[in-house]
């Protein structure tokens, strides 16, 4: 009899092993600390665009998906470690991540923006930003650009764990200006009550230069492990497929009133 | 992907450096702090007056009762989200800036952190004077101030090294929290080369080996207080038998 279990058991476990090489379930990674786009909710589930495009992908495929929260910090490596199989964070495309993983096309692009008092005279560049300080998130895009371009150019650049923390002194009165991805700005700050009296000051960065573009990236993509190609191909057919249906834009328009995929 | 960049290292090793300065120099001045304030606070502590050593053990009770690192969120966010204070920074008040600076907030805490247990380390340890001693002091007719400067607290102070010695390397390694409120500590240094490089043994295999070297170094120079200061306490030698012969 217990071996009978056992038996069942076994073979229960197998073929769980095998559906899961067919991608009918799909372990997807987010922050949980990237409002809009990722957030955490009271209950302590992950809500925002990131997790709503992850799931209608997950639905397009006919594939469950399990979120997983992870701090930005060890994104990458616990993807590598096998801890997830994709990372739709709002994570944006750079070569530099691409020499570790594969990334799906865009699913949105956004600009750098410095984010200040309202009526600040402050903009992104060296001479304006001199004995200033500026806040960052460790390791995201903005921090990369300021690390190139600012560092020990008479700025004081400080990098936090989280956004959050960032916005968070910019309030206080600890930095003079935060430095972040512009939607993000937009919907984790700009557009909220504590966002109040503060805007984008000076112009919004694309990228000037090819070598800016190639800091800056290529818009937001889903990171996948480079030996799942095909989970890389059918998460991009799903992305074109909720494209055209209308679906993306149902979401978008639930977070930002602006086009946010770049046409 | 490579075993074993150690490029990540030998690029970075400016920032690792920078990032010692600040560990040590936090955990320098938190121990230094910590160290002189806590000889009268335990001397408060072992008042038979309760107005006096309560406010002590109420003070040690709830830095050694909550982490560090809730301690050190609470000066460092929780400063900064009351309007007052905030005006005080515009105002550039000459007390309250000192709390925008992460640096500071770090040193109050860790300083406030190992105080709390260097009292009652060294209260412990003053408790446990033989009685002989103090009858001894009395005996000579030293007030009892006397006795505490004399004989009390030197003597304490020499017991309570090892004890000591545990909560010296215990602030060392926890002063690793730093990072949390953006200060680029050793750990901060690591973080940073790691979410730069995708990294992480890396940058922490060669952040763990600093601090073990730091570590070793902290017990050499507890081992030779200890034969400097303790040697009355140290076991018997085999020297003693062989003159005996």
């Amino acid at each position: 009899m217990k071996r009978q279990v056992l038996l069942c058991l076994m073979l229960a476990l197998s073929t769980g092993a095998s559906f899961a090489k067919d991608w009918n379930e799909i372990r997807m990674a987010s922050e949980g600390a990237y409002p809009p786009f990722n957030v955490t909710a009271a209950d302590g589930s992950m809500r925002g665009f990131d997790i709503d495009i992850g799931n209608a992908l997950c639905e397009e495929l006919k594939a469950k998906c399990i979120w997983v929260k992870q701090e930005w910090d060890g994104m990458i490596p616990a993807l590598i470690s096998r801890k997830f199989d994709a990372i739709i964070a709002s994570m944006s495309i750079t070569d530099e991540r691409k020499a570790k993983v594969d990334f799906t096309d865009r699913y949105y692009a956004s600009p750098l923006a410095l984010i200040a008092k309202k009526g600040s005279p402050l903009r992104p560049d060296v001479a304006s930003l001199k004995g200033k300080k500026i806040g960052v998130q460790r390791g995201t895009v903005s921090d990369n650009y300021a690390t190139k371009y600012w560092e020990g150019k008479g700025l004081e650049i400080v990098r936090y764990a989280k956004q959050d923390e960032a916005y968070l002194d910019l309030k206080s009165g600890r930095m003079d200006a935060a430095f972040a991805d512009y939607l993000e700005a937009y919907g984790g700050f700009l557009s909220k009550p504590e966002g109040e009296g503060y805007d984008v000051a000076g112009e919004r960065l694309f990228g000037k230069t090819a070598e800016e573009k190639a800091v800056i990236g290529e818009g937001i993509g889903i990171a996948v492990r480079k030996r799942d190609k095909e989970l890389t191909d059918s998460l991009n057919k799903a992305l074109a497929a909720i494209r055209a249906n209308g679906k993306y834009e149902e979401i978008r328009k639930k977070y930002f009133p602006m086009d946010i995929y770049g046409n | 992907m490579e075993l074993f960049d150690i490029q990540v290292i030998t690029g970075n090793l400016p920032e690792f450096w920078r990032g010692l300065w600040v560990t040590l120099e936090l955990t320098g001045l938190a121990l230094l702090f910590g160290f002189v304030v806590a000889i009268p606070l335990a001397v408060m502590r072992l008042s038979k007056n309760p107005l006096v050593s309560m406010p002590v053990a109420a003070y040690t009770y709830f830095f050694r009762g909550t982490p560090m690192l809730v301690q050190l969120l609470l000066v460092y966010y929780g400063a900064s989200q009351w309007q007052w204070m905030r005006d005080a920074w515009e105002a550039q008040h000459p007390l309250w800036s000192w709390f925008r600076e992460p640096f500071f907030c770090a040193l109050l805490t860790f300083g406030l952190n190992t105080c709390a247990y260097t009292v009652e380390i060294l209260a412990g340890s003053m408790r446990n004077t033989p009685h002989g001693e103090l009858e001894a002091a009395k005996a000579m007719g030293m007030s009892r101030l006397q006795s505490l400067r004399r004989i009390v607290i030197p003597a304490a102070l020499r017991r309570m090294i090892p004890a000591y010695s545990n909560e010296v390397i215990l602030m060392l390694q926890g002063s690793a929290i730093a990072s949390a409120v953006t200060l680029v500590d050793l750990t901060g240094a690591a973080r940073n080369v790691y979410s730069r490089h995708f990294a992480p043994f890396e940058a922490f295999a060669f952040a763990g080996l600093i601090y073990l070297v730091l570590t070793f170094v902290l017990v050499g120079l507890f081992k030779l207080a200890e034969h400097r200061w303790l040697a009355h306490l140290a076991p018997r030698k085999a020297q003693k038998a062989k003159e005996a012969q």
